[in-house]
């Protein structure tokens, strides 16, 4: 018998499912707004600009921004664990990749609270 | 009795010429790089692609029509558009069948494969689709 002692800060199974639930929180916001568009196609800017000052398009967005930077960051680690394998060169690429989601969130508040 | 797999030479190290010509992936297996190549490119460069069009899009008017007419016009950008929306269209297909194979649902050889194929050729109807709407 094999007696296993699982230690750890169990962060693994913690991202692996936040990855999960956040691509569900991306896919039914791609799907909706891929509906909007469609419907409203040929887009004009009033119906763009009205899409994006509705509240629940606001909370919806900002959800949607936070999700996504979960997500890629999980992604991006588990790219960085596999290929990157000296340790400075990974910590290095993985601060960046960081910098990199806070300037994308960052940016994208701006755009939605102008 | 001398197996097949004691003459090959190991460790067997994998360059280029191997990952090119030798290793032939199964469809599950290109799903799966195509996803993570995908992924990556979702990240970077596109997200700040993205954001940059919906910045310049709801700024002001003059930023909406430029969008429209001038910068999505370009076929340069046009064909960018499109391996973005290929990416999309990809991660989006083969991360749903990646929650269903999580679930234990298609995992075996035939229903894996099948998807497979469904999901290749679904991201690339939809891309034709969404690039027919925008050209």
């Amino acid at each position: 018998m094999v007696r296993r002692l699982v230690v750890g800060a169990h962060y693994g199974l913690r991202d692996w499912l936040a990855q999960r639930i956040t691509a569900v929180i991306i896919a039914v916001y791609s799907v909706i707004v891929a509906g909007i568009v469609l419907i409203n196609a040929p887009l004009t800017f009033v119906v763009w600009k009205d899409l994006f000052a509705q509240g629940w398009m606001r909370v919806a967005t900002l959800l949607f921004a936070a999700s996504l930077v979960w997500h890629t960051w999980v992604g991006v680690r588990d790219i960085l664990m596999d290929y990157i394998k000296p340790d400075g060169w990974r910590l290095t690429l993985q601060v960046v990749a960081l910098l990199v989601l806070a300037g994308y969130f960052g940016w994208a508040v701006q755009i939605l609270f102008r | 009795m001398e197996s097949a797999s004691a003459k090959k030479i190991r460790p067997k190290y994998l360059n280029l010429p191997a990952i090119l010509f030798e290793i032939r992936l199964p469809v599950p297996g290109w799903v799966s790089i195509l996803h993570r190549i995908s992924g990556a490119l979702l990240f970077f460069p596109f997200t700040a692609w993205v954001l940059y069009l919906l910045d310049t899009s709801l700024r002001s008017e003059q930023g909406f029509q430029y969008v429209k007419m001038q910068y999505l016009d370009m076929p340069v950008v046009k064909l960018g558009l499109l391996v973005f929306i290929w990416a999309y269209c990809h991660h989006f297909c083969a991360g749903i069948r990646y929650l269903f194979l999580d679930l234990d649902k298609g995992i075996e050889l035939r229903p894996a494969r099948i998807t497979s194929w469904l999901v290749i050729g679904v991201s690339l109807a939809l891309t034709a689709f969404f690039g027919a709407r925008l050209w």
